[in-house]
């Protein structure tokens, strides 16, 4: 049944995917000040959102494996983050991209740029954490904990942001953020591209999960092999 | 109305209780480090040698210091705060005293605070000390702004203590210890750094702190949310 979710989702990012990547690089017309590079921004906007909700998302998995103390939920908290991570990876890479095309440097010291760098320095300590600690149960408390902690901060950063007053990275484009305006043609396929990051998100945690599993029952065989 | 009356009574003597249980463990953790001084002496030396290392990767001259004096000072304070704050649980490692303390009356949150109180006093210290040694090195002046100067300290240094303490009560059991603490603690230190540092700059520049007073909101919000935090889960993490 999973298999079969997991092969359907898939089927579906792959379809949404590549509409889209017609759409954006082949229908959309090029920016006024920017030519073809804007397009980057369908990749990294969506990444960023997507990965730092996915954040959020695991520190709440974390909240419930604390009330539950159900590994099931530190695993699936777990797989979260990792994936976010590897999205927030994608945020900076791609913005990376885009500085050294706009601003002629690959990387600017401007406090939205830093605050994603520190949120996944963050978490990146989180998962080195998980590789130092043997015992289950241990490894699920103490990184729970760091998940609400690195939430918590990277919500802090946020905020923090909104009061910074001068700003090198570009201010909020997207309609319903206030002072945002875009081109209703542009904005279409910004929320595709959301929804797809989601599905890969989604279709990337099931593998996780499911790999986790497997690495479960592997080491429970191997157990009863030297019972 | 008896009843009330006796209730609040009780109530303020938990409270009191709590606070004389806090102050018990502050006081042993700095009777203990008075008796053998190695993490004051080890931080203290060590923050010597990293301002010496600055003259030489920097070239100190007046203009240069004015823009980097409160960015160097809190790398400072950083770097030999975590040595201070290694100890903190670590310490208690040995004959299993940790456990004892756990097994005390005493509640988490208690030994938390306490351990926090007595690092933020070694801290303060160390940074006081560190604050006339880099005066002295670099010819810079403080004493001028000394007020305001202090309190950014003050709201600085009990950022580092609460995150520091907290993720020395996480990382106590681990391999690696003494790599893991920074690798958590210095990320996450980064909005109450970034704050500290621009206004320890602004002030031994000799500037007023009112003009600064969204980054002093930015220490204050970051002390009051994380200190709540770690007093909610410092049960999770000690205790499980």
């Amino acid at each position: 049944m999973r298999n079969r979710i997991l092969l359907l989702l898939t089927a579906a990012f792959a379809v949404l995917i590549a509409w889209n990547l017609k759409n954006i690089l082949l229908s959309l017309p090029d920016e006024a000040r920017q030519d073809a590079v804007y397009r980057i921004l369908y990749f990294h906007a969506p990444a960023a959102m997507v990965g730092l909700t996915g954040f959020g998302v695991g520190m709440v998995f974390s909240g419930i494996y604390l009330a539950t103390k159900n590994l099931y939920w530190d695993t699936l908290a777990a797989s979260t983050t990792e994936v976010s991570l590897m999205l927030a990876a994608i945020n900076l890479v791609t913005g990376s991209i885009w500085g050294r095309q706009q601003w002629g440097v690959w990387w600017a010291w401007d406090a939205r740029l830093t605050s994603m760098l520190v949120c996944w320095l963050v978490f990146a300590g989180y998962l080195m954490m998980r590789r130092a600690v043997q015992e289950p149960d241990t490894r699920a408390r103490l990184s729970a904990v760091i998940s609400v902690f690195g939430t918590v901060n990277a919500w802090f950063v946020y905020k923090v942001i909104e009061w910074v007053p001068r700003l090198q990275h570009p201010a909020p484009v997207l309609s319903f953020r206030t002072g945002g305006k875009i081109d209703r043609q542009l904005e279409t396929p910004f929320f595709w591209m959301v929804l797809a990051y989601v599905l890969l998100a989604v279709i990337l945690v099931m593998i996780r999960m499911r790999q986790e599993s497997v690495a479960r029952e592997i080491d429970s065989l191997r157990r009863l092999a030297h019972a | 109305m008896n009843r009330i009356s006796a209730s609040s009574a009780s109530q303020r003597e938990n409270s009191f209780l709590f606070l004389r249980q806090c102050f018990t463990i502050a006081a042993k953790d700095l009777r203990a480090e008075w008796r053998t001084k190695e993490a004051l002496n080890a931080s203290l030396a060590f923050s010597t040698v990293i301002l010496i290392l600055f003259s030489f990767a920097l070239d100190p001259n007046p203009e240069m210091l004015q823009e980097f004096s409160g960015g160097l000072l809190w790398l400072v304070f950083l770097f030999a705060g975590a040595l201070v704050l290694n100890r903190s649980f670590a310490r208690e490692m040995q004959n299993d005293c940790l456990d004892a303390l756990l097994a005390s009356p005493v509640p988490p949150s208690g030994l938390f605070l306490g351990k926090a109180l007595a690092n933020y006093a070694l801290l303060m210290m160390l940074e006081f000390l560190c604050l006339a040694e880099f005066g002295i090195l670099f010819n810079v002046r403080w004493l001028g702004n000394i007020g305001p100067l202090a309190l950014v300290m003050a709201l600085g240094t009990w950022a580092l203590t609460v995150i520091g303490t907290m993720f020395s009560a996480l990382t106590v059991n681990l391999r690696l210890r003494e790599v893991m603490l920074p690798v958590l603690v210095y990320p996450m230190m980064v909005p109450p750094m970034m704050a500290a540092m621009i206004l320890t700059t602004d002030l031994l520049a000799g500037n007023a702190l009112a003009g600064n007073m969204l980054w002093v909101r930015v220490l204050v919000g970051f002390d009051v949310i994380f200190t709540l935090l770690g007093v909610a889960l410092i049960d999770t993490v000690l205790v499980g």
